[in-house]
């Protein structure tokens, strides 16, 4: 019994950490530029494509298609960025949901028309597939693989916001961007490189996540509620924020589908609703 | 002293720069929309072939003008009005497969049905920002999409609720297959609804809603109760969606799972955004354009329109906000001003 539920534990932390990293690009282009990107999970999707085009036709290895994945959602977005998303800036919610659902059905067009409408095979690396045996409780190799990976990332995202000089400025432009730009902060060029980034990281989850999440065209809608989520339940603009909730709703989420699958799917809208009554602002979002 | 709104002045009563006072309910009936009416009874005879496509036109065009209600007038962002939709058609699907087939009762219970969910949730929808309300209501949608799945023996699951038995209209007209009875019931209905929606909009509370639209901080000082006005709006319009999906359930006599999902509730938004928030028939023009385009187009290959679809939005939001109907607004309003 405790075995069951540590390993729930433990599917639940790695499928957090893996919202985590997809969701976190948002969350922070949510809080820079109070935009509602509907269409984040289409650059995960975009990732993922690269990765299985590197690994199938190029015979590239799956840990070296991850950092391509990256650097082409990063330049994706950086062009969207630059080209669209920042006429937006100003414009209603109304107006951002609508555009970003129009770029999510034409990446769902485009990638059916490329791709095909189903499931994408991955063969994971050798080295990668199996279990371990931990205190005897079996534990996926890829689930650690995936946990150590995503804590890599947040150490290096939080030293980054934190030690660097351009974090000093994204969290400034965070907090005040009127205020930033009065300090002479270049803010469109920390939104578009955040927006880069951001983007960049949705590509190296979704390049990870084939796995655990699949990938078919349809992605970018089918997780655009756990994406949301993690963003609103963990407040825009903060990254433990978007960690605890990721981690919290991944947790609830797999727990709930192993433990009560007939309302599986039920304890993560509860938990959102309730979340949301509670911390209208998120568990640790900016108060506006 | 700070210039007020127009919105402002007018509710203060005062006559605004160059217009006329307004005076309150400012529901003079124009020629378009006389024209707009006639044209679509009209339709009963001009397309004979077309009636069921045209009642669906009509269902979904009242849809989309109780979304109008909470996003133009209000504005609520919200992804999943389906889910008032679909249990409207649920309800009276039930309704009418348990033996109870009097189309006009059916409609009320559907309405009530979804009244109820919308005044229950509604609570959730008055407070929070855009994103909370996006999240609550794309939330709600997906778990009374989940709770009809699940419970497939009622609803009849991923098959649909079928065996719908309706009655005669009136105890006059039965519902027959070339959907003639189908196009003048859901006509009278949604012409019936959308006069009361008309007064609704052009009364002081639709021009309070516009308020709370514009500037939610000052409502409050100007003496008007910001969550009670949505409370209201949000379940008025759930009915509506209601008594629209119920239409739906008793023309087409079958209510499938597609009723509640999130295809339909952003299709419906699309459909707005396309004719025009904030005005009146930008929900019926939006339909009528989308469902023709739809049932032409989209026969031909079903990626493509999704592609198309998607990079209309974009060009939509854009360059021309205001959709159809602001298009229309701006041109006239240019011819007028070069008149002058």
């Amino acid at each position: 019994m405790l075995g069951h539920l540590i390993g729930v534990l433990f599917d639940g932390v790695a499928y957090g950490s893996l919202l985590f990293v997809i969701s976190i690009g948002l969350s922070v282009t949510m809080g820079l530029m109070n935009f509602v990107n509907l269409a984040h999970g289409a650059f995960a999707m975009l990732g993922g494509y690269v990765c299985v085009v590197l690994m199938t036709q190029s015979g590239v290895p799956f840990l070296a298609a991850l950092p391509i994945a990256f650097v082409a959602s990063a330049a994706v977005g950086m062009l969207l960025e630059r080209t669209l998303y920042r006429r937006l800036y100003r414009a209603t919610h109304l107006e951002q949901v609508m555009f970003s659902i129009g770029l999510v059905f034409m990446s769902i067009a485009a990638a059916t028309w490329l791709f095909g409408p189903s499931q994408q095979p991955m063969r994971l690396p050798a080295f990668l597939r199996g279990q371990l045996s931990v205190l005897g409780v079996d534990i996926g190799i890829y689930r650690l693989f995936l946990i150590g990976v995503v804590a890599v990332i947040t150490v290096a995202l939080h030293l980054t916001l934190v030690r660097t000089r351009f974090g000093a400025q994204v969290r400034a432009a965070v907090d005040n961007p009127v205020a930033a730009a009065g300090l002479g902060i270049d803010v469109d060029r920390v939104f578009a490189v955040t927006f880069a980034l951001g983007s960049g990281l949705a590509g190296l989850g979704g390049g990870l996540g084939i796995d655990v999440l699949g990938l078919d065209p349809t992605f970018p809608l089918k997780y655009v509620v756990y994406f949301l989520l993690v963003v609103a339940v963990g407040g825009a603009g903060t990254i433990k924020g978007g960690l605890v909730a990721a981690v919290v709703l991944g947790v609830a989420d797999v727990a709930g589908k192993y433990y009560v699958p007939e309302i599986g799917a039920f304890i993560i809208y509860v938990l959102m609703v309730v979340l949301m009554i509670a911390f209208p602002a998120g568990l640790y979002g900016k108060r506006t | 002293m700070r210039e007020g709104t127009a919105t402002e002045r007018a509710l203060a009563g005062e006559a605004t720069r160059g217009e006329r006072a307004l005076r309150l309910p400012a529901d003079r009936w124009h020629a378009a929309e006389i024209a707009f009416w006639v044209g679509a009874a009209a339709a009963y005879f001009a397309f004979p072939n077309y009636r069921v496509l045209a009642s669906q036109i009509l269902i979904t065009g009242l849809f989309a003008v109780s979304l109008d209600l909470i996003l133009g007038y209000a504005g609520i962002v919200s992804l999943g009005h389906a889910a008032f939709f679909g249990a409207g058609a649920y309800a009276a699907g039930l309704l009418a497969s348990h033996g109870w087939g009097e189309p006009l009762s059916g409609l009320a219970v559907a309405a009530a049905v979804a009244a109820a969910i919308g005044f229950a949730t509604s609570f959730l929808v008055v407070r929070g920002s855009d994103l909370a309300r996006l999240m609550v209501t794309l939330g709600i949608g997906l778990m009374l999409f989940e709770a009809a799945n699940k419970a497939s023996s009622i609803t009849g699951g991923v098959d649909g609720l079928s065996g719908i038995e309706m009655w005669k209209v009136l105890g006059l007209y039965a519902f027959d297959l070339a959907g003639s009875t189908a196009y003048l019931y859901s006509l009278a209905v949604v012409f019936v609804l959308f006069v009361l929606v008309r007064r609704l909009v052009h009364s002081p509370f639709g021009l309070s809603l516009r308020g709370v639209r514009e500037n939610v901080r000052r409502m409050p000082a100007l003496g008007a109760p910001v969550s009670r006005r949505l409370v209201a709006i949000y379940t008025a319009s759930a009915a509506i969606a209601g008594v629209a999906g119920a239409l739906l359930a008793q023309t087409t006599q079958f209510v499938g799972l597609d009723t509640l999902g999130f295809p339909r509730s952003a299709d419906l938004m699309i459909m707005l955004v396309l004719g025009g928030t904030g005005r009146l028939y930008g929900g019926l023009v939006g339909a009528a354009v989308f469902m023709t385009a739809h049932h032409y187009l989209s026969g031909i290959n079903p990626v493509y329109w999704q592609f198309w679809l998607g990079l209309l939005l974009v060009l939509i939001v854009l360059f021309a906000r205001g959709g159809i109907l602001g298009a229309l607004a701006a041109l006239r309003d240019r011819r007028e001003g070069r008149a002058r």
